[in-house]
């Protein structure tokens, strides 16, 4: 067993080979034992066979940590007596509603800025012979890894005091093109950092929402538009009383995609500040309560709270999908 | 009225320019990063240490010797090993099991199926740190603690009804006669699954598979908690954060292991765009 488990070509040969063949015999086997049953037997438990991995992993993986993870918010650091609602109190005082505070400005900053630039890049794409130049471009980004994002933008960001030559991207930018400007320590300003680290996090996504907005803008009826032109509508004009109507189920998706990436941001936070400067989330936080101070009923509680903050957004799209009438 | 067509041409005509100005200046902004990164990796340490990255574009004196480094010293190498050890059965089997759940969602009749598909909608956006305690839990309870499979079990679950919700879709798309005519000839379900719905699914399966590709690659926070303790090395995201955070390698072979990490995925993206499009506007939301 273990030279398996350090092995990589071994693994990926069970992972993505054998596994797969296991799985498609057993539905032969259970297609088997379904056809020997009478027919109508067989016509109903065939759901069961056929959803049944997946149905256990979503179960496994989703709805019992759920519900288990609700439970242990309502118990001490080691899970074993219930405390009432101690983690919650705690939750919403002291340094907590720092942290709670920063991941207000993750989620309203976030998407705003997102939803923002990609329309411009949505609306003005579409008009150029290079689009595709652009939007591969745009692209780039939303395939890196939010560490590598991270890392990559310490070099935007880095920091020489005043007089000093300057590394980083911006300082000397900004030291070059502004008399007098004093070079700003990006990561370890409180409330900077917080907005420096969500201009990554743009970088990193604008693609997405560009992708999806753009389908949007290409689906507006060209007529309508150019009647609107003709009769002396500015492009401004045109784009607030048209273009944006018609595309806000577009809009709303990335609005909610921001937000739940804004929601749960980790990667960007936990590789530049580690927290510090007042720069710590909620999914940081949970992090350092699961593994610094081992406290489950404390690392509960902060994930309730993502949970909830999420709910809004889940009953969205539900609501969104049940009017799609299935 | 000429003159108003005038002054709505000279309009139309900054316009344009400014259409232009934008749509550039965020190219070139979008890519300066990328193109930072690259030249970092390359610079001496010494340059590095003395001016910015830009400064080469100018007096360029380029190195290999930060991706020796990266490959020597950080084990870039043996870290890409265990990504793809992650990634790619992780890959295969969200998909799989997505089209499996997906075709007895769509074309079998049960009770519950419509509550099923609200819950997969609902379980979209779940972040993934309600999860953490309980699974951390049992995993170490388990033995799946700092092993490979254990985290191909939880990419999978958790990916699986975003999956399912993908496929959905394009199999209801599949026009009604063809099953009927595979009925008339007898063929049976796994036959069924095996020879429609698999073939004319494979555009949305290829999908599903770039996406799940990518998460799994880029992922950070799953193989940092669960992988703790395995024989083999981090994974590229967990190397590159805790080289980051260590500043002793220097900057140089950092950037380098950096941009080897991106390499896979960029490639990708580029290479397979229609595909990796198609499931950012079929899926849309994922937690």
């Amino acid at each position: 067993m273990d030279f398996l488990m350090d092995n990589a070509i071994l693994l990926i040969i069970v992972g993505a080979v054998g596994i797969p063949v296991l799985i498609y015999a057993l539905l032969g086997v259970g297609e088997r034992i379904l056809d020997l049953l009478p027919h109508k037997a067989g016509h109903r438990l065939r759901p069961l066979v056929w959803l049944f991995l997946p149905l256990a992993l979503i179960i496994l993986i989703l709805l019992y940590p759920v519900v288990s993870t609700i439970r242990s918010s309502f118990m001490d650091a080691t899970d074993a007596h219930f405390v009432g609602f101690d983690n919650y109190v705690w939750a919403f005082q002291g340094d907590m509603l720092g942290v709670i505070g920063n991941n207000i400005v993750w989620v309203v900053v976030l998407p705003l800025a997102t939803v923002v630039m990609a329309l411009i890049a949505a609306v003005l794409f579409d008009r150029v012979a290079y689009e595709r130049v652009a939007m591969t471009l745009i692209l780039l980004p939303t395939a890196i890894s939010f560490v590598a994002g991270a890392v990559i933008w310490t070099q935007m960001y880095a920091y020489q005091p005043a007089g000093s030559t300057q590394l980083g991207t911006f300082n000397a930018l900004l030291t070059a093109l502004v008399p007098g400007f004093r070079p700003i320590s990006w990561l370890q300003t409180p409330m900077v950092n917080t907005l420096a680290m969500i201009l990554i996090a743009v970088w990193l996504q604008l693609g997405i929402a560009v992708l999806i907005l753009s389908a949007a803008v290409k689906n507006v009826d060209q007529e309508l538009l150019e009647a609107a032109r003709l009769d002396g509508a500015n492009e401004l004009r045109v784009f607030f009383s048209i273009t944006l109507p018609v595309i806000t189920p577009a809009v709303l998706v990335v609005l909610t995609t921001a937000m739940m990436a804004a929601l749960k941001i980790f990667d960007i936070v936990y590789v530049l500040t580690n927290g510090l400067f007042e720069s710590d989330v909620i999914a940081n936080r949970l992090y350092s309560e699961l593994f610094h101070a081992r406290d489950y009923g404390h690392a509960s509680v902060i994930a309730v709270i993502l949970l909830v903050a999420a709910l809004p957004i889940v009953l969205l799209n539900v609501a969104q999908f049940r009017s799609e009438g299935e | 009225m000429s003159s108003r067509q005038n002054a709505r041409r000279a309009r139309g005509w900054s316009w344009r320019w400014l259409v232009h100005i934008i749509t550039i200046a965020m190219s070139i902004a979008w890519f300066v990063p990328i193109l930072g990164l690259f030249i970092s990796s390359v610079r001496t340490q010494a340059d590095t240490a003395d001016s910015g990255w830009w400064t080469a574009i100018l007096s360029p004196y380029f190195t290999s010797k930060n991706y020796r480094m990266a490959f020597d010293q950080i084990g870039v190498f043996d870290s890409l090993a265990t990504s793809l050890a992650i990634a790619i059965p992780t890959t295969i089997l969200t998909t799989t099991i997505s089209v499996i759940g997906a075709f007895a969602l769509t074309r079998m009749r049960f009770v519950g199926r419509a509550a099923l598909s609200l819950l997969l909608v609902a379980l979209l956006v779940t972040p993934p740190q309600i999860t953490l305690v309980p699974l951390l839990r049992l995993y170490a309870a388990v033995g799946l603690s700092g092993t490979i499979p254990g985290i191909w079990l939880y990419q999978v679950g958790f990916t699986v009804p975003y999956g399912i919700f993908l496929i959905r879709g394009f199999i209801g798309g599949i026009p009604r006669e063809l099953f009927e005519s595979a009925a008339v000839d007898g063929a049976g379900t796994l036959r069924v699954f095996s020879s429609i719905v698999i073939p004319l699914s494979l555009p949305i399966m290829m999908s599903l598979a770039i996406m799940q590709f990518l998460w799994s690659w880029n992922d950070l926070l799953i193989p940092l908690l669960f992988l703790g303790g395995s024989p083999m090395a981090a994974p590229i995201t967990v190397e590159l954060a805790s080289v980051a955070a260590s500043t002793s390698q220097g900057q140089g072979p950092l950037m380098a292991a950096t941009f080897v990490s991106a390499l896979i995925p960029l490639l990708i993206v580029i290479s397979l765009q229609r595909y990796f499009v198609r499931g950012v506007l079929g899926g849309a939301v994922k937690g």
